[in-house]
């Protein structure tokens, strides 16, 4: 797997020699791992899928996006209500998005917090702060440089799940790793 | 545009009226009025119509308006008004109908294609004069003339200042509850020239007039950047300046105009700040812990009210204008937040939440006499009207659709209605009287 992933890689880099400001363009498209938030937005959004998603990681160009979902297991945490305690789950998943940006050092991200529509807007705004900085401290504890991590909070104005239920509000408490820049 | 009024001549030294109507009754006995059309001096074309149709068209706005208060109820008028009746109605005639005041006036085309809207109202029974005065205004302004006058009957019917005259200005939401298009949106406050001031490229909250009414802030996302704004009316301009490269948000102005208080969140914490808007310069007003946000300053400009859950929970603190003297004022059931403090200065609007529901409560500034006004799934964000006496907010519905949209109701409780917007709307403000 690792060699075909590799594979995959190379003949993407070298398509990308001939047209570097395509580059992006000619890359396979990369289905997203099973982990993502997008989609269904299961519950287990941010449970690491183990070998599930390393299949699907199989596609996925080291380095790129994708790739850092599928390593990661996922790029979204999911909080408590009312809370912004990072959690053991959230803890491994923080962890190994730790890692892989310590593999890629260009990149940077965005931590985006978010919370369910159980709160009044301004104070939803200051609490999906709370979490984006709960989770980048999280990150910048396990090596990655605070210059490379930056916040935003989206209070209750972008849920991922639409409902208004309690899987759609625990779905929607979450920090998102976002990658701005420096990803391939 | 400032609309000029005149005392008409003649006016008859209003005595003390033998009608009055109890603001704080509710709708329990809306007293009835006539508002028959009102006649032109002489039939003349204006840019927005005839004397005639305007005539008819301002007699239903101030109808309309008068309604809409709970605290009178238009009745059918069981006569035609001519221009004669106007100074003498034919009391004999309303006193056979249900109608206890009678609203009446005239619409004249003045020479340089303005109008101006004579409006007069009596005691049916006593026949008694309650007021008379003029609006002088451009002819396409006719409603708010018509407002005018519906404030001057409402002002000498019930002794308070009216609120008709005034605005709304709003986020106008579309699109799927994921995707959310947000736009500000100003319109009348009875949702009359509706107008939207930006195009949902970027997210935007919580809009809130200065007291000039010509100005906003409020907070846009704007280049992922989320922090406070102005917004200029008139010229459609748009300036950032929360700019410490941290959040900035919850932006209210200082009942002067002259300075701003928001919120700022570093890194988790969430704290208030105090922008003198023209030097910029900025103060920190609470130090946590927690998240203190929602300010909202009394109307004398000494204290803020805000909330804070350093106790836990969301709780509604007050201060002085300088940070000094924090303390907790509501204790009730569940969370409270989101405090205004009432333009009459004498309560303070709030959200009350509890078990997954938001209501609309009201309680006096040092916390006694708590009541909740609303109770549905999500009522959020109370504004004052001008006089202090009806609260707007949004509610928001349970489900898929987030379906949102802007209600109001009085202090009684009693009369609770939807604010019509041609899309959903949240997040409203009220705007002062207008000049």
């Amino acid at each position: 797997m690792q060699n075909r992933a590799a594979t995959v890689a190379m003949i993407a880099i070298l398509i990308g020699v001939g047209a570097c400001s395509t580059k992006k363009k000619v890359l396979p498209p990369t289905p997203p791992p099973a982990g993502a938030p997008l989609g269904s937005g299961s519950a287990t959004a941010a449970t690491p899928s183990g070998t599930d998603s390393g299949t699907v990681g199989t596609r996925a160009v080291p380095g790129s996006l994708a790739d850092f979902r599928a390593t990661s297991g996922s790029d979204t945490v999911l909080f408590g209500y009312d809370s912004y305690d990072v959690d053991d789950t959230a803890k491994a998943i923080l962890g190994k998005q730790a890692e892989w940006l310590a593999r890629y050092p260009s990149v940077k991200v965005t931590v985006e917090g978010h919370t369910d529509e159980r709160g009044t807007r301004e104070y939803n705004l200051a609490l999906g702060d709370r979490r984006a900085s709960a989770a980048k401290n999280f990150l910048a504890a396990q090596g990655v440089a605070p210059a490379r991590l930056q916040t935003i909070s989206y209070g209750k104005e972008r849920p991922v799940a639409d409902g208004s239920d309690e899987s759609a509000y625990a779905q929607n408490r979450r920090a998102v790793t976002v990658i701005v820049s420096g990803a391939r | 545009m400032r609309i000029l009024s005149l005392l008409l001549l003649a006016v008859a030294a209003p005595t003390a009226a033998v009608i009055r109507v109890d603001i704080n009754s509710g709708t329990a006995s809306p007293l009835p009025i006539a508002v028959p059309a009102f006649p032109a001096t002489a039939d003349a074309a204006t840019a927005a119509g005839t004397t005639t149709a305007l005539g008819s068209q301002v007699a239903a706005v101030i109808a309309a308006d008068l309604g809409s208060s709970g605290l009178f109820r238009p009745v059918d008028a069981v006569a035609t008004v001519v221009s004669a009746d106007v100074i003498a109605p034919r009391f004999d005639v309303w006193r056979a109908s249900t109608a206890q005041a009678l609203v009446t006036g005239n619409v004249t085309a003045n020479p340089d294609g303005g109008i101006t809207v004579g409006c007069y109202a009596y005691d049916v029974v006593s026949t008694e004069e309650l007021a008379r005065q003029g609006f002088v205004t451009t002819a396409a302004n006719w409603r708010r003339a018509a407002h005018k006058c519906a404030d001057l009957v409402y002002s000498r019917l019930t002794g308070e200042t009216g609120y008709f005259d005034s605005r709304i200005v709003y986020v106008s939401e579309t699109g799927p509850k994921t995707k959310r298009i947000k736009r500000l949106a100003v319109m009348d406050q009875d949702g009359a020239n509706h107008r939207f001031l930006t195009n949902g490229q970027n997210l935007v909250l919580t809009p809130r007039f200065a007291p000039n009414q010509q100005t906003l802030t409020y907070m846009s996302f704007a280049d992922n950047r989320p922090r406070v704004w102005l917004y200029t009316i008139g010229t459609g301009r748009q300036e950032a300046i929360g700019d410490s490269g941290n959040m900035s948000f919850a932006p209210r102005f200082s009942p002067d105009g002259t300075r701003l208080v928001y919120s700022i969140s570093q890194n988790g914490t969430t704290d208030i700040y105090r922008m003198e808007i023209a030097s910029r310069s900025v103060t920190r007003l609470t130090h946590g812990p927690g998240i203190s946000t929602s300010p909202s300053y009394s109307p004398d400009g000494s204290r803020i009210v805000f909330e804070s859950d350093r106790g836990g929970g969301q709780q509604i603190y007050t201060m002085n204008a300088d940070g000094s003297g924090q303390q907790r004022i509501s204790f009730g059931e569940g969370r409270s937040g989101t405090p205004v403090w009432s333009p009459r200065g004498d309560l303070i609007a709030f959200t009350r939440l509890t078990t997954g529901k938001f209501r609309i409560g009201v309680m006096k500034p040092d916390g006694s006499g708590e009541r909740l006004l609303t109770n549905a799934y999500q009522d959020e964000g109370p504004t004052w009207s001008p006089n202090g006496r009806v609260v707007l907010f949004f509610r928001t519905a349970a489900g898929r659709t987030g379906k949102v949209d802007l209600h109001s109701v009085d202090l009684s409780g009693a009369n609770e209605r939807t604010i019509k917007t041609p899309l959903d709307a949240s997040d409203p403000a009220w705007s002062p009287l207008l000049p």
